[in-house]
């Protein structure tokens, strides 16, 4: 085939303030258009919005590659901000190697041991947030839970944790263009680095927690004990801002569908669905990227080698191809298959854990409260990768 | 198209053909059985899509990777022998006729 495909080109730039308010019609249109797009703003790369391509270029890793950055950047050609991830910016050998340790340390069986604990620290944050009545959704319930619970297993001490936010922030807007919203990230950024590396450290580690086992992998010579802080570091990016915004946007989704939380009220087993179905509906990482590692392509469509290819996360969750009444939340739907968390080699690591907080909490709710109400209009903290909100004022009628 | 043999905990059992390439857990979920939960969506991140392959079709499945060993010792129900994440699972011809049992519970 030697014809010249023409591929169509949209004028969207997924990281307006006004498309991340509401990315929803540019999801619409990417997906409508084609299953491979270009957009205006950012000549050199494709995108594509349908769950079909998405899924095959997060299972496909040899052609669709990881190491030269999952965000927008080419780290072939423009250094990271960071040190790249050992894991999350890494193919095969090197990857797997990590990767097993992660999911070890990660696992469903860690997942029974932590349970009681987790779910323990949400009835209690649920009973204080009762007990206030209104609330604001964001800082009284979403942040505080991952970020007492999950720095709690991970072995950090109590102190200085709201640099787990800003640091999470930097990272998730990293992945964007050298934007405003880049800019003012940075600007917070002061001293936050060196905390983070601090706390990767295994003397700040408690000993037995998920950080102390990653020197432990390094003491069994799995890893280098070089490599250990670096693993360290990938739980306190990749642990706290996603699971705040799962929660958060569970939260919108249940208050904005009052029917929805009212079987949610009558029968609290639905509440790891109802979580389960918001990271579908609302997803909290909108995009990730590959890169070509080689002439390839996408649906047919030629894909030049170093080509960096955007994947809607959110997009293909709404896709109507694969989703019967795509922005309907419906949390009696069966939402597997979604690709809020990835799919393939790279998928989050810790989703038996962010799926263990999202259940406890939502059930602690469910028992507790029978109705969530809107207190207020709420706002949005706007990041280049995240669906965030920055408050979410909510009355919560006790059961 | 292959079919695959599901016997449900219940010891009903249902007929599933599904394209080649496709996963037992795909071919079973997409057929609407609810014996498969299949949280993680295929990644061998769950154990939730855990299916007791027949000890006759046991040999002729390619052998787990380490991830899929390492799922397989968190299902809820009890692992045998021949348990398998179905996900991992991909229909070739030659799995015509395949049988896998569905455990009484994934989660």
């Amino acid at each position: 085939m030697t014809e010249t495909i023409a591929i169509p080109e949209l004028d969207f730039d997924p990281y307006a303030a006004e498309t991340l308010n509401d990315p929803y019609p540019m999801h619409y249109a990417v997906r409508e258009a084609g299953p491979v797009v270009k957009l205006k703003p950012y000549p050199t790369l494709v995108a594509t919005a349908r769950h079909e391509q998405v899924h095959a270029v997060l299972n496909d890793h040899v052609n669709f590659i990881s190491g030269a950055g999952v965000g927008l950047t080419n780290f072939n050609l423009e250094p990271p901000f960071r040190p790249k991830s050992l894991i999350l910016e890494a193919d095969p050998p090197q990857h797997t190697q990590m990767r097993a340790i992660l999911s070890r340390i990660l696992s469903p069986k860690t997942v029974m041991q932590i349970r009681e604990t987790f779910a323990a620290e949400a009835d209690a944050l649920i009973d204080r947030c009762v007990a206030q009545g209104t609330i604001d959704g964001i800082h009284d319930l979403a942040q505080l839970y991952p970020l007492k619970v999950f720095p709690d297993a991970v072995g950090v001490g109590p102190e200085g944790r709201e640099n787990l936010l800003v640091y999470g922030d930097m990272v998730f807007n990293s992945m964007g263009p050298r934007n405003e919203l880049l800019a003012k990230s940075a600007a917070r950024m002061g001293p936050v680095t060196e905390w983070i590396m601090a706390h990767c450290a295994r003397d700040h580690l408690r000993p037995g927690g998920f950080g102390d086992q990653i020197y432990q992998a390094a003491d069994n010579g799995e890893i280098t004990h070089e490599q250990a802080p670096m693993l360290v570091r990938s739980f306190l990016s990749a642990g706290v801002d996603t699971t705040i915004n799962g929660i958060g946007n569970t939260l919108f989704a249940l208050a904005h569908h009052p029917t929805e939380f009212a079987k949610l009220h009558a029968d609290p087993t639905l509440a790891r669905p109802a979580f389960e179905e918001a990271l579908r509906w609302e997803s909290t990482a909108q995009t990730f990227f590959r890169t070509a590692g080689r002439d390839t392509e996408i649906a047919g469509v030629p894909v030049r080698e170093n080509t960096k290819v955007l994947c809607f996360l959110a997009g293909a969750n709404r896709d109507p191809r694969k989703w019967p009444d795509p922005d309907r939340y419906d949390i009696q739907r069966r939402p597997s298959g979604h690709v809020a968390l990835g799919s393939g080699i790279h998928g989050c690591v810790g989703q038996a854990v962010a799926r263990l907080e999202g259940e406890v909490v939502f059930t602690a709710l469910a028992r507790r409260v029978k109705a969530i109400e809107v207190a207020g209009p709420h706002t949005r903290r706007l990041n280049n990768t995240l669906r965030a909100l920055e408050t979410l004022p909510l009355r919560l009628i006790p059961a | 198209m292959p079919t695959i043999h599901v016997i449900r905990a219940d010891g009903s059992r249902r007929d599933i053909a599904a394209a080649v390439g496709t996963s037992v857990m795909q071919a079973v979920t997409t057929a609407g059985e609810a014996g498969i939960v299949a949280e993680c969506g295929g990644s061998a991140m769950c154990a939730t899509c855990h299916v007791y392959v027949d000890d006759a079709w046991a040999d002729k499945l390619p052998a787990p990777l380490a991830n899929e060993l390492e799922m397989l010792e968190c299902t809820a129900a009890e692992r045998g022998p021949a348990s398998r994440l179905s996900c991992q699972i991909k229909l070739t011809p030659e799995l015509d006729g395949l049988v896998v049992r569905l455990p009484e519970r994934q989660q």
